[in-house]
């Protein structure tokens, strides 16, 4: 599991990459709550495009990730999620935290 | 009736074995020609099952996970997965959506995982003793492909 931030003005996206699951949870969730408060975003952006899998745990971070950046007074979005990892998202309903969708969801958002 | 094929292993109760559990188990069920979805789900439901174990039964030590798969002709899978860590005193309400015991980022949804990933789910339990969770899941009809 990796991570890469990447800084665009008020937003910050956090690129996920590999497995998460309750092993690969925990070693990037400081450093993405590092990144939203030292900046402030209005938005932070989970990114789950290379994400191969994901259970419950991710679910946690996700939840994690909320508070964080709702702490902040900033949004959370969620997007490029694979059907399965959709299926998780969806059953924990995490469309009510956070925009789902693809990249468009924040072009949206920018208007 | 009797599985047409049968694995069965056991691994201590260490986090980095969560993938490994979870991959081994797919990749046995695949002689079976899932869709890319029912292995999905599979995986995902192995992936909860061993981590209660990891995370609640053992909670502070390692023990043995010991996971079984066996497959049916009329194309079933039932996958058990036991420990004989500290067991729950009460299976309803660890069921419960979002219950947890533990603090951190632990989401409570384990179980709403496999009972909707899966077509059956048994969970029993003895406190002190252990825990055993019995899942089933039915894969569709293959479709005959020419050739």
């Amino acid at each position: 599991m990796s991570l890469n931030i990447i800084h665009s003005g008020q937003v910050i996206t956090a690129c996920l990459d590999g497995e998460i699951d309750h092993h690969t949870a925990a070693g990037i969730r400081n450093q993405i709550d590092q990144a939203v408060v030292e900046n402030h975003p209005t938005m932070l952006v989970l990114d789950f495009k290379n994400v191969s899998f994901m259970d419950s745990s991710g679910i946690g971070l996700v939840m994690g990730r909320y508070k964080v950046i709702s702490a902040e007074g900033g949004e959370l979005a969620i997007v490029n999620t694979s059907p399965q990892i959709g299926k998780v998202m969806k059953l924990a309903g995490m469309d009510r935290l956070a925009k789902i969708g693809t990249e468009e969801i924040l072009n949206e958002t920018a208007k | 009736m009797k599985p047409q094929n049968k694995f069965t292993m056991r691994i201590p109760s260490k986090s980095a074995n969560e993938s490994f559990a979870r991959v081994a188990v797919a990749a046995f069920v695949s002689q079976l020609d899932p869709t890319l979805e029912e292995l999905s789900d599979i995986k995902t439901a192995v992936s909860e099952a061993v981590t209660n174990s990891i995370v609640h039964a053992y909670k502070n030590q390692i023990g043995t996970v010991y996971i079984s798969t066996e497959i049916y002709e009329d194309r079933s899978v039932k996958i058990k997965i036991r420990d004989t860590g500290c067991g729950i005193d009460n299976v309803d309400k660890a069921m419960e959506p979002l219950f947890t015991t533990v603090g951190g980022e632990r989401s409570g949804l384990g179980f709403s995982v496999m009972q909707s990933f899966m077509d059956y789910l048994r969970v029993s339990s003895k406190p002190k003793k252990g825990t055993t969770v019995i899942m089933k899941k039915k894969l569709s009809l293959k479709v005959a492909t020419n050739g």
